[in-house]
């Protein structure tokens, strides 16, 4: 029998369209068909400047953008060949772990509650919004971030943020323990999920597999241990591998791997070099639009001391902040806000990097260079012909080879099996299509 | 040894050209040698290419970079990576705009099967020997390749739904 699972059905959250061949309850074939969220994401980079492609990236692995954010800024940074301070760097990894923590939640409850744990779904969904409030209050938004800068970072952390974070953490423990008891002795869960959908490690290589779904099979390969980016080489962290390549060791792996974020995120925040103390005491503080009048009737004297009050989702890109967390190149990086309202020299730094035809230009050259996306290796390959848009932007998305190799994971198996492996393979249509 | 040096040693007169640019090596070889390069990087042991992490094209066509117009218009990209030596490697081949087409990997990496669609979508290259070459992101009745640059990027198309 053939039978039509999706584009929009219940089961599969994301749109994806499965075609079984059924004997019986069992599956004998299945065509795995995608594309229904695609949105031309590569097309369109090639038409806009490399600091407006952030927009986009929010939007591939929509569950955690800011690793995509970190992601594309990295390769952009590998082209243009030019580092970042090291508090920029502290933050981008809290950013992107806490993100992952947000992915495996959202993994993990989506799976429970299509197996009928309901209340686990809840528990996590409530664990990601205390997380998801941490990531608003730094970027301004909850999933639209575009937080991460070519060079740098949009905003400083708040002030006090380490010690919110850190009840937060344990507030996200508390709901992982919970969690722990509620399933991982479930005999409804653990029979729903041992031995199903199960992949052996060759099969995952051949299919190049990376993320949680090749470590549930005894790969322990994982970029930010292999290849270590940022600052991830001087933090101390384990990389949970499973055994049988199954979907209870999906879970064990992401469960395991959201307590080695959480340690991640506590060390980031002891080694993180101190940012903005300085206190400008000669210096003002006005608003933003008083400090652009002043400075368009020549009232200068005295600007370059002051300091702006900003719009909430401007906030921590003052001067007092910007260096630390900003690269030292005024060609790549836009000024600080006073500079941009308070005089000329500063208006034409930001016009020069935000005006079609101007920008940041990299040389000619094409890179790729990869992250640890919480699916797996998130790489972007970028080809510049020197001008201010890339010539071609490609996503590696690693949610892609996991859906080839469902038929895999799925055929063998009962029709009933497909939802928890669906699951596990946590499939997010934004990267999956582009 | 890097591994572009052990290819390049094996297959110099393969090899058009080879970059390093920001620590990414890359080697630009004809596009007759595609498979026996391959194989070679796949099953040599000190090379040990399990990976082949990406697989995409780029469109040449109108590009204004630093290299003159080019003889080819399109070029495939494979980039490959050893688990065990953990070190990665990019293979370019040049594809001519009149017979877009260059040999399958499907059969030495079966990550190969769905990338390769992808670049028929996108770009219309063949892959000569695939299974299954159809389009995988946009739907059959698409007209045109959405990725190739003289495709206009604000060009509409009836959508279709999907057909049975």
């Amino acid at each position: 029998m053939l039978l039509n699972v999706g584009p929009s059905h219940p089961a599969m959250h994301g749109v994806i369209r499965l075609i079984m061949e059924l004997d019986g309850e069992k599956i004998t074939g299945v065509d795995v068909e995608i594309g229904y969220l695609h949105r031309a994401f590569e097309k369109m980079c090639e038409t806009m400047m490399y600091a407006q492609c952030f927009p986009y990236t929010d939007r591939l692995n929509y569950v955690s953008p800011l690793i995509n954010n970190v992601g594309f800024a990295l390769s952009v940074e590998k082209l243009l060949g030019i580092d970042i301070p090291l508090r920029a760097q502290y933050i981008r990894v809290i950013m992107s772990e806490i993100s992952r923590v947000t992915d495996h939640l959202t993994c993990i409850g989506a799976t429970a509650m299509e197996l009928g744990a309901m209340s686990v779904f809840l528990y996590m969904m409530k664990a990601r919004e205390f997380l998801y409030e941490l990531v608003e209050e730094i970027t301004g938004a909850r999933l639209t971030v575009s937080y991460v800068r070519i060079g740098g970072l949009k905003a400083d952390l708040t002030e006090g943020f380490a010690d919110r974070a850190f009840k937060k953490i344990a507030d996200v423990r508390k709901v992982l323990i919970e969690v722990d008891e509620l399933l991982t002795r479930n005999r409804i869960f653990v029979d729903r999920m041992k031995d199903v959908g199960k992949i052996s490690a060759e099969d995952a290589i051949a299919q190049g597999i990376t993320g949680p779904f090749l470590r549930s099979t005894g790969v322990a390969y994982d970029v930010r241990k292999a290849s270590p980016y940022l600052i991830y080489d001087r933090l101390d962290f384990e990389i949970p591998v499973g055994s049988q390549g199954d979907n209870l060791d999906r879970y064990f792996v992401r469960m395991a791997e959201m307590e080695q974020s959480l340690r991640i995120i506590e060390q980031c925040f002891q080694q993180i070099p101190d940012g903005p103390v300085a206190v400008n005491l000669t210096g003002c503080v006005i608003p933003a639009s008083q400090m652009v009048d002043s400075a368009k009737m020549g009232q200068t004297e005295g600007l370059i001391e002051d300091e702006v009050t900003l719009d909430p989702t401007l906030q921590g890109s003052t001067r007092k902040y910007h260096d630390a967390i900003n690269a030292d190149k005024k060609d790549v990086v836009l000024p600080a806000k006073e500079d941009t309202y308070g005089n000329i020299e500063g208006l034409m730094n930001h016009f020069k990097l935000v005006m079609h035809g101007h920008g940041i230009h990299p040389p000619v050259g094409e890179v790729y260079s990869f992250v640890e996306g919480a699916n797996g290796e998130l790489g972007f390959y970028i080809v510049s012909d020197g001008s201010d848009r890339p010539w071609r932007v490609r996503v590696h998305p690693p949610c892609f080879p996991i859906m080839a190799a469902l038929p895999k994971c799925l055929i063998g198996g009962m029709m009933a099996d497909l939802v928890p492996t669906f699951g596990s393979v946590n499939m997010i249509a934004g990267e999956l299509d582009r | 040894m890097t591994p572009l040096q052990r290819v390049q040693e094996q297959f110099s007169a393969q090899i058009i050209e080879t970059q390093a640019f920001r620590g990414d090596e890359t080697a630009i070889i004809r596009p007759v040698a595609l498979r026996t390069i391959a194989k070679f990087l796949k099953e040599t042991p000190e090379l040990d290419f399990n990976f082949l992490m990406d697989l995409t094209a780029v469109d040449y066509l109108f590009y204004t970079g630093a290299r003159a117009l080019k003889e080819f218009r399109f070029e495939v990209v494979y980039h490959f990576f050893s688990l065990k030596h953990n070190h990665r490697v990019r293979i370019k081949v040049p594809v001519d705009e009149k017979s877009p087409e260059v040999e399958t990997l499907c059969d030495l990496w079966a990550s190969a099967n769905w990338y390769e669609r992808e670049v028929w979508d996108m770009f219309g290259i063949r892959f000569k020997g695939h299974p299954d070459l159809k389009r995988i992101l946009m739907y059959e009745e698409f007209q045109g390749h959405a990725l190739r640059k003289d495709y206009p990027v604000n060009k509409r198309q009836p959508l279709i739904g999907p057909v049975n």
